[in-house]
């Protein structure tokens, strides 16, 4: 457990000083800086204002950018370090492949985590010191969703970073999954659909199995609680579960995505050569 | 003791480690000697427990280095050819190592001063912000202050100048009773005074050992 606690504590060190955090905190601050400069809580658009809006603004951003960051940082932690020959180093003392695993799991989720939900709470404090409404559901289903996508991208990050050889091949695979998630497969449900060769529910379902679709549609879930900007999709969904139930779903379930890969990165780990 | 038998390594289809059997045993300083390419750093990566074994086994005081890596780690001290560009700062890296090796940070510190590596005038640099010759004390550094049965030096002086050397030396000298240590180098003259010992390794095999 010690020695657990002293590898996240010293990975989380080594990153918050690295330039990528520098860069990484500042896109996430200077977003909502950014936001509050442009007036946007003072703007009302489809009927939110205020905070929400801004939040609802800052969370649709931050659905794009936040996984890519993640797996840039991420996925060389172990891969650059056996690169670089750091790992064949730092485990030549009494450590175990467990300890030092996780422990860099834990030290790098605080550090991607922290500065996201730092930007939220710079936002709300702001907020309520210009006399706005705080919308505090939105506030904590943010938070809660930003920690399951958080999971599940560094889960997926470590797993990559375990079976690469080389820091390049990472970042592509990285790229590769980022892209994939993102766009790739709306487009090709989409055109599926539009071929009608498979059910509607079914693509729906392949859907909503991809963490950043669940994610999104979670997202706009509080503010438009029968998901009407979704169109047909939204019967499916709502037919499926309610809302409180898809709510615990979309964030269970990107948590549960992290951690399997996460385990799996670690089951690759512990089996492969270390350098 | 360290124990080494029938050991087989591939990598892909080359073979880097041959059917490989020796032994070290306590006192014994053995200078790794071959060309590059002759399996000499795949054997030291498997007695660190790194590599999971084609064929054969290694054992460390009857242990296996990659079952029981931490309770094998616990004896043996390494330094690699060419220092790792370790981003913590010195004081992170004597905090890591005095917590998961239980090594006392003032003897890394008293270590280090016998190599002329002033400690405290750079406790707060990356270590990989150091010069080669710098990083390099800082590693014999705290490889003396693990004070382990094995030690395990990989080209050590590479990145030395003579009178480093000689400090390097004579804090071997100093510390080599009742342990295993194992050099890889290419220069034996350099150890000559230290070693009682050389192997030779050619294409993945061990081709001569000999006492001196």
């Amino acid at each position: 457990m010690k020695n657990l606690i002293l590898i996240a504590y010293l990975d989380l060190k080594e990153s918050i000083r690295a330039k990528w955090f520098v860069v990484y905190s500042l896109v996430f601050g200077g977003l909502i800086a950014l936001f509050f400069i442009a007036g946007v809580t003072e703007s009302q658009v489809m009927g939110f204002s205020g905070l929400s809006r801004l939040l609802l603004m800052y969370i649709q951003i931050t659905i794009v950018i936040l996984p890519i960051f993640i797996l840039i940082t991420t996925v060389r932690s172990i891969s650059g370090d056996r690169d670089n020959h750091i790992l064949e180093y730092m485990l030549s003392f009494p450590i175990s492949l467990k300890q030092y695993y996780w422990g860099k799991v834990i030290g790098r989720f605080i550090t991607v985590y922290i500065p996201v939900v730092f930007a939220m709470i710079i936002a709300i404090v702001y907020g309520a010191f210009k006399g706005a409404i705080i919308p505090w559901s939105i506030f904590f289903l943010y938070t809660g969703l930003l920690f399951a996508l958080s999971s599940a991208f560094l889960g997926i990050a470590f797993f990559v970073s375990s079976f690469v050889k080389s820091s390049e091949v990472a970042l592509g695979i990285a790229f590769f999954i980022w892209i994939f998630l993102l766009a790739f497969i709306d487009i090709a449900l989409i055109s599926l659909m539009m071929q009608q060769r498979f059910n509607e529910e079914l693509i729906i379902l392949i859907a909503m199995l991809n963490p950043m679709e669940i994610f999104r549609v979670a997202a706009i879930s509080l503010f438009d609680p029968e998901l009407t900007v979704m169109g047909p999709v939204a019967f499916y969904i709502l037919d499926s579960m309610s809302q409180s139930v898809f709510i615990l779903v979309s964030i269970g379930y990107p948590l549960t995505i992290g951690l399997v890969f996460a385990f799996l990165g670690f089951k690759i780990f512990e089996k492969k050569d270390l350098v | 003791m360290i124990k080494v038998s029938q050991l087989t390594k591939k990598f892909g289809s080359h073979l880097s480690l041959d059917n490989v059997s020796c032994e070290f045993k306590k006192n014994e300083s053995i200078a790794l000697m071959g060309a590059n390419g002759a399996g000499k750093t795949t054997l030291i990566r498997s007695i660190l427990g790194y590599y999971h074994p084609n064929y054969g086994e290694v054992l460390i005081n009857g242990l296996n280095p990659v079952k029981e890596r931490v309770k094998v780690l616990e004896s043996i001290s390494f330094v690699p050819q060419l220092p790792p560009p370790i981003k913590l700062n010195l004081d992170e890296l004597m905090q890591y190592i005095s917590i998961s090796a239980k090594v006392d940070k003032d003897l890394i510190m008293h270590y280090a001063n016998e190599m002329k590596l002033d400690v405290k005038e750079n406790l707060y640099k990356s270590f990989f912000k150091l010069s080669g010759g710098m990083k390099q004390k800082m590693l014999i550094a705290i490889s003396l202050a693990k004070n382990s049965s094995i030690i395990i030096y990989d080209e050590p002086t590479a990145n030395l100048d003579p009178k480093a050397r000689d400090d390097f030396y004579r804090l071997l000298k100093q510390n080599e009773d009742e342990k295993i240590l194992l050099f890889v180098t290419h220069r034996l003259e350099e150890v000559k005074d230290l070693v009682n010992r050389q192997i030779y390794m050619d294409l993945g095999k061990v081709v001569s050992d000999e006492r001196l």
